[in-house]
């Protein structure tokens, strides 16, 4: 008999984590300090750690409803009535999803159909692409490069519009570059978006986590609220990563196309992170501040730090990473991650991990404690002493 | 401006170097403003929090509540500096309620505590009583949980 496949096409054509490695690596060694985290360092504020708690006291282990609870959602329509001015019904223009990774793919397998492309900045988070491949689309990436602090730029995206193009899929404050989108850049997009009949998918997790400038909603610009599916969640601002909360939000007929797949894959988002969640958008404001804050002055050090030892680096307005040039070493960004960690102790993530533009430059994440990242950067600096070429 | 005082509150070694660099406030202009901070009392002055039960080294405290007679023209504020010019009465607030005011009593042993608000603190002229609390165990201390607090456990690398 033939021997058949036994894993799908498509799952193998999705090519491996280039992370992966590192791990075994981390795992057999002691004293390495990770800048490779993609997580907040502060454990979820004591208050929602307490409502999560309560709720299971008090018996909260069943299914809620497939959209969510009402009360979250309520709590999520008008935290984005309050955050963007826009009006979102709870009862039909909100998801619970389970993170922002889970709306991703709703998301896209609501919208995509086979051979549809989506448009994605490079680089850009690593489930982009994949999730666009897992749900028969073809993904576009579009460059990005330091010379525009690795923004997207309209123009760009106008020029690889075809009739096969159907969303263009946006993930600012950016993972991994910490570039953030002006109001006039995204003004752009969205002429481009409204000319050409586009969706876009709009990856908001980081909103919270901006520096000194206004973080621009998508679906708040002009006519953009029929078309764009707001992602949001409650993992970077509330330190809740391992909730597996997040939120979409758009028109019922998308919403209600997204529940379809959502009810028959997840059912729901698990009920005791839903409770918590009302806590956190209820009680939570200081403590986002408060964290924001902290970050803003780690990020600070960071840059400078960076650019101090001769990895270039521009100045990241949102998310918690900065993504500095490692091109002064002469190594690729494999190598330098590799031997940066053999060598000092350090770990970071090549840049070609969120897609091709990332090469040349690796991402350190400062959400971690200021000793760490000052003993970090000592450590790169003599690694960077040793490998300088030019 | 107040940011430097907040990073100086959690870090008192951090250098005006490093506090720059976490604000974006000129090197000058943060040496300027802890000068001036230090002269005005702003900065009262920069200490470490020790765990003395580490060093096996144990401090006996206590809260004396002090009910005093608000005097004329003064009201607590002459009885409370009779109190605070004690170098054993640690911390003192005047506080609402049921007495008036904290004292917090710190010495080596038991009996020198207690020998300090029976011989010093209770005779003062306008104390009308006083009741004291040993403190049996610290669990947190200004913001600080004394056995530490368990930070993320966290996957090293994540994308």
């Amino acid at each position: 008999m033939k021997k058949r496949d036994l894993i799908s096409k498509r799952v193998k054509d999705i090519p491996p984590s280039g992370i992966r490695r590192f791990f075994d690596i981390i795992a057999s060694m002691d004293g390495v300090i990770s800048l490779g985290v993609g997580e907040p360092d502060f454990v979820t504020p004591w208050h929602i750690r307490e409502a999560g708690i309560y709720s299971i006291e008090k018996g909260y282990t069943s299914y809620t409803s497939n959209y969510g609870l009402l009360e979250l959602r309520k709590e999520i329509a008008r935290y984005i009535k309050v955050r963007h001015n826009l009006d979102y019904d709870p009862e039909r223009e909100l998801l619970v999803t389970v993170g922002v990774s889970e709306g991703v793919d709703l998301a896209l397998r609501a919208i995509v159909d086979p051979g549809d492309e989506v448009i994605i900045p490079d680089p850009s988070y690593v489930s982009y692409t994949s999730c666009t491949v897992l749900a028969g689309g073809v993904s576009i990436p579009v460059p990005t490069t330091i010379d525009n602090d690795f923004k997207i730029k309209a123009q760009d995206i106008d020029k690889r519009i075809n009739p096969r193009t159907k969303v263009i899929l946006l993930g600012y404050p950016n993972n991994p570059t910490g570039a953030v989108m002006d109001r006039e850049e995204l003004v752009k997009i969205a002429e481009v978006a409204q000319r050409h009949g586009l969706v876009v998918i709009s990856d908001e997790v980081y909103e919270r986590l901006v520096y000194g400038v206004e973080h621009t909603c998508f679906a708040s610009l002009p006519g953009m609220k029929e078309r764009t599916i707001l992602l949001g969640g409650f993992s970077k601002a509330y330190a809740m990563t391992g909730w597996r909360l997040g939120y979409a939000a758009a028109t019922e007929e998308v919403i209600e196309a997204m529940m379809k797949i959502h009810q028959y894959t997840i059912m729901c988002a698990p009920t005791m992170a839903q409770m918590a969640a009302i806590n956190a958008l209820r009680d939570g404001e200081a403590q986002v501040k408060e964290m924001v804050a902290e970050y803003d002055q780690r990020r600070r050090v960071m840059v400078k730090g960076l650019n101090d030892i001769g990895l270039t680096c521009f100045e990241p307005l949102g998310a918690f990473y900065t993504f500095p040039s490692i091109k002064s070493t002469g190594l690729s960004s494999d190598e330098f991650a590799e031997r940066l960690l053999l060598e000092e102790r350090v770990a970071v993530v090549p840049g070609p991990t969120f897609g091709q533009c990332g090469e040349g430059y690796v991402r350190c994440c400062y959400a971690t404690s200021m000793a760490e990242i000052e003993e970090a950067l000592e450590r790169m600096g003599n690694f960077v002493k040793r490998h300088r070429t030019q | 401006m107040n940011e430097i005082f907040r990073i100086l509150e959690q870090d008192a070694r951090k250098t005006p170097e490093q506090i720059a660099t976490m604000t974006g406030i000129p090197l000058a202009q943060v040496e300027e403003t802890i000068k001036k901070a230090e002269s005005d009392r702003t900065i009262l002055k920069y200490r470490t929090m020790v765990n003395w039960g580490k060093l096996g080294e144990e401090q006996v405290w206590a809260l004396a509540e002090v009910k005093v007679s608000p005097q004329r023209d003064v009201g607590f504020d002459a009885i409370a500096e009779r109190i605070y010019r004690f170098p054993e009465a640690r911390t003192v607030y005047l506080i609402s309620g049921t007495y008036d005011l904290a004292v917090f009593v710190v010495g080596k042993t038991m009996n020198e505590v207690a020998g300090f608000v029976s011989e010093k603190l209770a005779p003062i002229e306008g104390v009308q009583g006083t009741v004291t609390h040993f403190l049996l165990k610290r669990y947190k201390e200004d913001g600080e949980i004394m056995d530490g607090e368990e930070g993320p456990k966290r996957v090293p690398i994540m994308p």
